[in-house]
């Protein structure tokens, strides 16, 4: 879907990005993930122009973004920025056509879609006539998230999407981000200096150092396979947390004593990772619960059985 | 308080067609020049917010021309553009340029830059972010920009009557020359509650919201157009020739009043200023003016005095005029004064005027030279026995005067001398003598008569064509009103006179102000 091929980019003296290159396949969630000045922001603006690449290549669909016209290919591509970027002097409404405004859509079109875009975002209806600053952050974000969705784009470009937010209204965001059935259909490159974010929201990962790609792959291969010293101690810390969310039910299968009976449980499904089984386990009335790995076999877990499969697991896999 | 007030308001609805007009005028001066100066302003600032490198240059020349003092600036123009609405305009433009170049390109840069990237990113061409995105946004600093220019405008405006251009001007500056407190008035108070008002109006403006602030938008402009027409509605009629006269003629019985009343003279009028009406003259802006009979510049742009053959302009013999007060301190004072009287004919004084007006030699060395000639002139003797203040109106002739009166006190008294020369007209410098401010100034008679002392129209109607009934008359009254002595005559009558092109005037056999009136009337 997006391909970058040996693409560099130089601000005066200073080399932001260093002959770089990856592929972003279709409906998947890349995260480029690094600290400030690692080059992760300058590689997603060269994607929708916003800087314009020095040398290599862009393609999207095979077809180099350069080119064409500029605004048309933004046009296409949907932004989601830090600072919201909502328009002040626009209504909330205002600010979601901006883009099909642009595009000239009719205007029945266009609230049809605001609308069911306002429902999914779990957004009030009396908020489209207000201005932005009438609205809390979460609300702002939502509506940026909206802007950029409206004219439903195939490509989602997201500059540190929930930067702005406190940590309670980020955490709710993020999880409605990755409810919304809308955005499983998309290609999604988002930027975040936030590991916990990426680890959550990512199908690969991109780490990136002083204008370089350090690593890209899975958040397991991350995490258990790290290429370089740096690519290891970037996660040390958050090491375990990250594991809690990386790690599903199914990957620990194996390590989950042999099943009992099944009656009056309840099922959980064995993508759950093991914080949200353990968050589950924790709370329900029934300690119980089983999982089955979608062929007919089931297993019972319970908190303690659960912790210690995900131990062994841990074990095995630091030590391949 | 309560009959000066009454005065006032009768001045005002005797003279309310004029002061209509005049308001009407003023307010069409102000927003042309105001909608020139946001149609090349606003673009301008635009210009530099994208070329950040320009906007030193820019905005620092427009700072200089904010800097050139006004009479001077409309003074450059007249070579260009002759008088009239036009430099006017012109000027009053390149005052209200600066507020409105520098707050837009200010509301411009101060936009956040997200919100610029986020229009970027969105798609939108740069025509399009500007027109939907940062002009909406920079419009309330735009707006105050446009707030400071008007009132600028309503302020500078006034200066319009100096070159004709008309405006309230014509009123406030008329007054002061006339010592008409009521006349200032009429125009400086409409004026100053024009400025309050519009003031007023635009930071309503400023303060609505973006939603009112988009409704207003369109009215703006139309608003603006409508109110620049006003002038175009004031426009006076025409005739084959055109006069201009100083606000000072303008009122007074011995101007433009005696001759409309006793020559039934009928001429498209303008008012306008003395510094630059025999310029306007010879560059055949204007055809007939109203100038000075010893003026330098009769004789430097070539022009003709029109002889007055019903005798409406009385003699005009300078003198200086001393505070008694001053005359005791000083005692040595009344004598050397007196060194210089009679000895300055008309064609002397014009003389002396043509090189201080036209070949610009300093009025200094005029005075020096002219002492030197006729054997008057002493070194100074660097005296300290007290400080005698001179005063002087603001043209060649009294900086000369005065220049002379300083170099005979030094040379012929232990006095030292101190000089306060270009204050303003009549009034002021009258207003100066009266409260201590100078001990003498040369005045002359015809003034001290009509405008200081306007004795009632009978009797200086009856006296005032007379020199000597005129001199003896200001002489008794300012001794008894004022405490003030007349010295004695320096010898020249400067009096008021019509004036045209020597060419012209030939052309057209008008030699007298009659055949100025047959002229007119049969074309």
């Amino acid at each position: 879907m997006i391909k970058l091929q040996s693409v560099s980019k130089r601000f005066g003296n200073t080399k932001a990005v260093k002959n770089i290159s990856f592929e972003v396949n279709n409906q998947e969630n890349l995260v480029l993930l690094g600290t400030s000045g690692c080059g992760k922001t300058t590689t997603l603006k060269m994607i929708n122009l916003l800087i314009q690449p020095g040398n290599g290549e862009i393609l999207i669909n095979d077809k180099d973004i350069t080119s064409g016209n500029p605004e048309e290919l933004r046009r296409g591509i949907g932004y989601v920025m830090q600072n919201i970027g909502l328009f002040p002097h626009y209504t909330v409404a205002e600010n979601i056509a901006v883009v099909p405004n642009l595009l000239k859509w009719d205007k029945q079109k266009t609230n049809q879609r605001t609308s069911e875009l306002i429902h999914k975002l779990h957004l009030p209806e009396s908020c489209l006539k207000m201005f932005p600053h009438e609205l809390s952050g979460g609300q702002q974000q939502r509506v940026g998230l909206a802007r950029a969705l409206v004219t439903d784009p195939p490509i989602l470009l997201m500059d540190e999407p929930f930067g702005a937010l406190d940590n309670v209204t980020r955490s709710s965001i993020q999880q409605e981000f990755k409810a919304l059935e809308e955005l499983k259909r998309k290609t999604i490159v988002m930027v975040t200096h936030d590991v916990l974010e990426a680890f959550e929201l990512a199908d690969r990962i991109c780490l990136m150092d002083k204008g370089e790609i350090i690593q890209i792959g899975t958040p397991k291969d991350l995490l258990y396979n790290p290429i370089n010293d740096f690519a290891k101690s970037f996660l040390d810390g958050q090491r375990l947390a990250l594991e809690f969310k990386v790690i599903k039910l199914k990957d620990i299968w194996n390590h989950l004593p042999a099943s009992e009976s099944k009656a009056d449980k309840k099922e959980l499904n064995h993508e759950l990772n093991i914080w949200d089984t353990l968050e589950i386990l924790r709370s329900e009335v029934i300690a119980e619960n089983f999982v089955s790995d979608g062929n007919g076999h089931f297993k019972t877990i319970d908190f303690a059985i659960v912790t210690e499969a995900f131990n062994q697991y841990r074990y095995t896999a630091h030590h391949d | 308080m309560i009959e000066q007030q009454q005065s006032l308001w009768s001045f005002m609805s005797e003279q309310s067609d004029k002061l209509l007009n005049q308001t009407l005028q003023h307010v069409g001066l102000t927003f042309i020049s105001l909608l020139l100066a946001i149609a090349i302003g606003l673009p301008l600032g635009v210009f530099i917010a994208r070329k950040r490198k320009l906007s030193g240059g820019v905005l620092g020349l427009a700072g200089v021309l904010q800097t050139i003092p006004s009479i001077a600036l409309l003074g450059f123009m007249i070579p260009f553009l002759g008088i009239g609405a036009k430099p006017a305009i012109v000027a009053l433009l390149i005052y209200a340029l600066l507020p409105i170049i520098r707050n837009t390109y200010t509301g411009i840069i101060g936009i956040d830059k997200h919100i610029i990237e986020a229009a970027k990113a969105l798609g939108m061409s740069k025509t399009q972010i500007l027109f939907r995105v940062e002009l909406p946004l920079a419009m309330p600093v735009i707006l105050a920009g446009i707030r400071t220019a008007t009132v600028i405008n309503v302020g500078v405006a006034t200066l319009a009557s100096y070159i004709a251009a008309g405006g309230l001007g014509e009123f406030i500056f008329g007054g002061i020359s006339l010592n008409n407190t009521n006349m200032i008035l009429a125009g400086a108070i409409p004026a100053a509650l024009l400025a309050i008002i519009l003031d007023f109006l635009l930071s309503l403006i400023q303060k609505l919201d973006f939603k009112k602030l988009r409704k207003v938008l369109y009215v703006f402009p139309v608003a603006i157009l409508v109110l620049s027409g006003f002038y175009i509605l004031s426009s006076a009629y025409g005739s084959v020739l055109t006069a201009g006269f100083t606000p000072e003629f303008m009122g007074r019985q011995d101007g433009d009043l005696g001759l409309k009343s006793v020559y039934g003279l009928k001429i498209h009028t303008i008012v306008i200023s003395d510094a630059v009406m025999y310029k306007a003259a010879y560059a055949k802006e204007l055809d007939v003016i109203s100038g000075y009979s010893t003026d330098g510049r009769l004789k430097a742009f070539d022009l003709r005095i029109l002889k007055d053959d019903k005798g409406i302009f009385p003699p005009y013999y300078a003198a200086p005029i001393v505070r008694e007060i001053a005359l005791k301190k000083f005692p040595d004072l009344e004598n050397v004064l007196n060194l210089l009287a009679g000895k300055i004919t008309d064609s002397i004084m014009t003389d002396l005027n043509y090189k201080t007006d036209y070949l610009h030699q300093t009025p200094e060395r005029v005075a020096k030279d002219f002492l030197v000639k006729m054997g008057l002139y002493k070194e100074s003797r660097n005296g300290n026995a007290g400080l005698i203040r001179i005063g002087s109106k603001i043209f060649g002739e009294q900086y000369v005067l005065a220049e002379m009166y300083s170099m005979l006190i030094k040379g012929n008294t232990d006095y030292n001398v101190t000089t306060k020369t270009g204050l303003g007209g009549t009034k002021i410098c009258f207003d100066a003598l009266m409260n201590d401010q100078i001990d003498f100034y040369p005045e002359y008679t015809g003034t001290g008569l009509l405008v200081l002392l306007q004795p009632d129209p009978k009797l200086s109607k009856e006296i005032a064509h007379d020199k000597d009934r005129t001199y003896d008359y200001v002489s008794s009254e300012f001794q008894k009103k004022f405490k003030i002595k007349w010295l004695k005559p320096i010898g020249f009558n400067n009096s008021y006179a019509l004036m045209m092109r020597q060419k012209q005037s030939a052309k057209l056999h008008v030699n007298t102000i009659t055949d100025l009136k047959n002229y007119l009337d049969k074309n």
